[in-house]
């Protein structure tokens, strides 16, 4: 059956407390899921005081302040640090999204930082993404033709064309979608996700792409497509606007088209 | 522990190329309850206190028995779909999976022949 408890290893105990310096102004209190597998210790949370007059606007620079000054084990991905690269994804006041596009003042009361839920934790805040990238490359993302390049030119679209992929395309693999979705919680061996059915759905529209067929061929299964109960965590949750559960409806209805 | 790939166990064992007829059964049938539901709750608010001969002389109308014989047809199929989902979300263990699967297609299939019955045995005279 499902497991609606954590295993007693991964139940979250309570932390250190870190205070705040003596003069700070403007308090805000972190408070960050810390998890070690070398140690043998369960997760625990742990609260940072940081002085928001002395620190950037955004949840990823508390997070870099805290690694810097005051924790330097404490672990977490990111690297462009605005909005395109997705490495920051994680569970912020309650809802998945990017460190670095979050800022700290439309959060009230103490800024809590989990990992992205419902995913083996390597350290921290970082997930195993393993099974997500394969997953993402178990639809092919790339282009599939049967008609031989032009010799003088690229493969054209309309402007029309390319609108209907500039969306989906606009997707960075951050896996804050995915990874809120209840059916990808309890099915993420079988169900595909939002994220990686937003991509397949990418291809799926590309004017150019001539392997249509084989790709919903591939799609249509009780797990990998249908597990999709339309709960709209992907697209509340997404933090680049995107609309993963209109594209999974999308292929739902190209299927439904070949059928019928 | 295995040594397998990520991607081939994420391929598993392929797709199963099926799907669609179980999605299209469950937007259709949920589509004929909208109608089959409105008319039962007009009804059940038509004859609400009405004496056992009534409402059985009210079954037993040809109308009503057709309607009514399309409300538990399609509710049951209706609900053994979505109980069906709700198992394959939720039972992991692949032997309780088969078994509860199956158990819910005879429940359905015996609700339903039970319902259908009943009202085929008013409509045609029998007395209750």
């Amino acid at each position: 059956m499902a497991e609606f408890r954590l295993p007693a290893n991964s139940r979250v105990q309570p932390g250190r407390e870190y205070k705040a310096p003596a003069g700070a102004t403007r308090v805000r209190t972190f408070r960050i899921y810390r998890y070690d597998p070398t140690t043998g210790e369960n997760p625990r949370i742990d609260s940072y005081e940081l002085d928001l007059d002395r620190c950037g606007p955004m949840v990823l620079d508390a997070l870099i302040k805290v690694k810097n000054e005051i924790d330097p084990t404490l672990t977490f991905r990111r690297s462009c640090r605005e909005g395109i690269c997705g490495s920051c994804a994680m569970n912020i006041d309650g809802v998945n999204t990017l460190a670095c596009t979050q800022a700290t003042g439309d959060i009230r009361g103490d800024v809590r930082i989990y990992p992205l839920p419902h995913m083996p934790v390597v350290k921290d805040l970082i997930p195993d993404l393993t099974n997500f990238y394969a997953q993402y490359a178990s639809i092919k993302p790339w282009l599939q033709t049967r008609s031989p390049a032009p010799p003088d030119s690229e493969r054209l679209q309309s402007k029309a064309e390319q609108e209907k992929i500039n969306s989906p395309s606009a997707c960075i693999l951050c896996a804050c979608c995915s990874t809120a979705c209840p059916s990808y919680w309890w099915n993420s061996d079988r169900y595909l996700g939002p994220a990686v059915l937003l991509a397949a759905y990418r291809w799926l529209v590309d004017s150019r792409d001539e392997a249509t067929g084989e790709r919903l061929d591939e799609l249509e299964d009780p797990f990998r497509l249908y597990r999709c109960h339309t709960i709209m965590n992907c697209t509340y949750t997404c933090p680049k606007g995107l609309n993963p559960a209109r594209a999974i409806a999308e292929i739902k209805k190209m299927i439904a088209a070949r059928q019928l | 522990m295995s040594l397998q790939t990520p991607l081939g166990r994420a391929l598993g064992l392929g797709s199963a190329k099926s799907g669609f007829s179980h999605w299209w059964g469950q937007r259709l049938s949920a589509a004929a309850l909208v109608i089959l539901g409105l008319w039962f709750a007009a009804s059940l608010i038509g004859i609400g206190g009405a004496d056992h001969a009534t409402v059985a002389a009210w079954i037993a109308a040809t109308p009503h028995a057709i309607l009514l014989i399309l409300l538990v047809a399609t509710l049951l199929y209706h609900s053994c779909l979505g109980v069906t989902v709700v198992i394959e979300d939720y039972v992991h263990d692949a032997r309780a999976l088969v078994l509860m699967l199956v158990l819910v297609r005879f429940a359905h299939a015996a609700l339903a022949v039970a319902g259908i019955l009943s009202i085929v045995k008013l409509s045609l005279g029998a007395q209750a």
